[in-house]
């Protein structure tokens, strides 16, 4: 069982004016300069799937500039053998459209055909930051092992954002908040059980293999207070917050006030209180054993995308990850400055060259 | 100037129609003008008419030409059944079905704090009274599987708890999905199966 990109079109996507590539089911390296267009490309292949991409943009934003005529991808992707065609595409400015197999989808149509994840260098301070980064690291692995988390998730932050306003705004009509706040029960606790579950699956992908990565201890706190966990739990939670809340102008308990704790597990140590190097090994470790996860759940291993991963580890590491990405038969986009990164992986690997030549970027098969 | 200015105006008046834009406007007048006595005159007539006398029921908002629609004004329709719905066109999708014999009551939209859109905008009081005056048994939710749709409904069963049966459409009304974009069968099924609150 696999999943793999065999063919990409990029057409207007950022610094791409038209790229076109075949490809296998093996891992991509890809190489080229700083500012090339690497990590353009691999953000276009983490628009296969549902969501606003790796740098999290909006649509009118990934338009080539300064044509500004709107972007477009298309791609066959092949699932276990079938294969779906996907098109994916802004008009100037206009919000991002699905097409799947010539027929209009919804991006959780998307979710639930194309799983991708991914490790790009903006992470590296996830564990020293705020609560948000790691809150949406936990919740785009639940994603990918949940597609409906996505649903829960919307659900509960639109509600949230309904209350908000109505605490903002000092009104005062219990059976509103009561309305509310049941919706923000059942999804927040659909939400925290996908968390959960989550949390669940990585530890067993993480106990059952032999990995040259360190092993995470990975639990969920409340920022304050409590976590409730079941709808009731939470409706009752929210009822007795609200007087508090209304002082606050907003909604203080709920699965939004969760935060993702990791320890380093070899050492005992918390990830924030880690080396940067070893804060990078705990996430490459953790977006490997989601993948195994998804597999072992799905049978299908996701698309991996790996910006700038090779070059922060030492030879051996390196060495390591290539056989496991290997091991895992997952299509992993990986890139860097240099071809020498990737020469572990021999004949493993494809390998594509970046280029920029006076603003455009080209791609070129090796 | 232009001699074709009112023919220009007409077009840009038709553009504005919900799924019409500028180039079917413009076939649209095309056609008309080449059907003037079969279609364009009655049907200048008809607007003229209607504009003038289509209004609001004043008990349940359905869209007609009196004061009173003519559910609320059928006797027949006095089944004890009111449907509750967020507008006309869901209204109108229910009654093209066929299959609901009771009346209905629209919201004209959802609760949202967001669009400042609260209960005393949505016709909630009228719904309360009516419930009394009308000897009504069951109330049944016909809203929209969003969260706004829900929030509206659990707003309206937190009010009419006790005081009557609360049901809501069955599965089949997709997340998000309008109830005038269903078919017939699709709204039979859902009316047919629809469960206690
Ligand atoms: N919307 C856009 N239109 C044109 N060029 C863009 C757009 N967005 C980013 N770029 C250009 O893409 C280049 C960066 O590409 P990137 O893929 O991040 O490089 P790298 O190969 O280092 O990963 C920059 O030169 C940037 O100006
Ligand atoms: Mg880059
Ligand atoms: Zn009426």
């Amino acid at each position: 069982m696999s999943l793999h990109v065999a063919s990409l079109t990029l057409s207007h996507f950022r610094s791409h004016r038209v790229a076109r590539l075949r490809l296998d089911a093996r891992p991509v390296a890809i190489h080229g300069a700083n500012g090339s267009g690497k990590t353009n490309l691999i953000e276009a292949i983490s628009l296969l799937s549902a969501g606003r991409g790796l740098r999290r943009a909006a649509a009118a934003d990934m338009t080539r500039r300064p044509e500004a005529l709107g972007w477009k991808l298309t791609a066959e992707v092949i699932r276990d053998g079938e294969t779906i065609e996907v098109k994916t595409w802004s008009d100037a400015g206009a919000a991002r459209q699905v097409r799947i197999d010539s027929k209009a989808a919804s991006q959780l149509d998307l979710a639930e055909r194309i799983r991708v994840l991914w490790l790009i260098p903006a992470m590296d301070r996830l564990w020293i930051e705020g609560a948000e980064g790691r809150r949406r690291f936990l919740d785009r692995a639940a994603m990918s092992l949940f597609p409906d988390h996505a649903t829960a998730t919307l659900a509960y932050e639109k509600a949230m954002r309904e209350r908000n306003r109505l605490l903002k705004e000092q009104v005062r009509d219990a059976h509103w908040y009561r309305a509310l706040e049941r919706q923000m029960a059942e999804s927040g606790a659909a939400v925290h059980s996908h968390r959960m579950a989550t949390l669940d699956a990585l530890r067993t992908a993480q106990q059952d293999a032999t990995t040259a990565f360190p092993a995470a201890e990975l639990s969920l706190e409340p920022i304050e207070g409590d976590l409730p966990e079941t709808a009731e739990d939470l409706a009752d939670a929210l009822e007795e917050s609200r007087f508090r809340d209304l002082a606050a102008g907003r909604t203080l308990v709920g699965p939004h006030r969760a935060d993702l704790s990791g320890r380093y597990a070899a050492k005992d140590v918390p990830a924030r209180d880690c080396s940067t190097g070893e804060q990078k090994a705990l996430l490459l470790s953790l977006i490997l054993s989601n993948a195994r996860a998804l597999k072992a759940r799905i049978g299908t291993p996701p698309l991996l995308l790996l910006d700038e991963v090779a070059a922060h580890l030492d030879a051996n590491r390196r060495a390591a990850l290539y056989d496991e990405v290997c091991a895992l038969g997952a299509q992993a986009w990986m890139t860097g400055t240099g071809p020498d990164l990737f020469e572990d992986l021999g004949d493993r690997a494809q390998r594509l060259l970046v280029e920029d030549e006076d603003g455009v970027s080209t791609v070129t098969v090796e | 100037m232009s001699s074709t200015r009112d023919i220009d105006a007409l077009i840009e008046m038709m553009a504005k129609l919900p799924g019409l834009g500028p180039r079917s406007a413009r076939r649209a007048v095309l056609h008309l003008i080449r059907k003037r006595a079969q279609l364009f005159t009655p049907l200048a007539d008809l607007m003229h008419t209607v504009a003038a006398s289509a209004r609001e029921c004043l008990n349940c908002a359905n869209v007609g030409t009196s004061d009173i629609c003519d559910i609320c004004a059928s006797e027949k329709r006095a089944n004890g059944q009111l449907c509750v719905v967020e507008d006309v066109a869901d209204l109108w999708a229910m009654e093209r079905a066929g299959v609901f014999k009771g009346r209905y009551h629209v919201l004209g939209g959802t609760l949202s704090a967001l669009d400042a859109i609260g209960p005393d905008e949505l016709r909630i009081p009228k719904l309360v009274d009516r419930v009394t005056t009308e000897d009504i048994t069951e109330v049944i939710l016909a809203l929209n599987a969003t969260v706004d749709g829900q929030t509206t409904a659990h707003y309206i069963a937190d009010q009419l708890e006790d005081r009557v049966t609360l049901t809501s459409l069955a599965q089949g009304v997709p997340i998000g999905g309008e109830l005038d974009y269903l078919d017939d069968g699709t709204i039979t099924a859902a009316l047919n199966a629809r469960k206690k609150l």
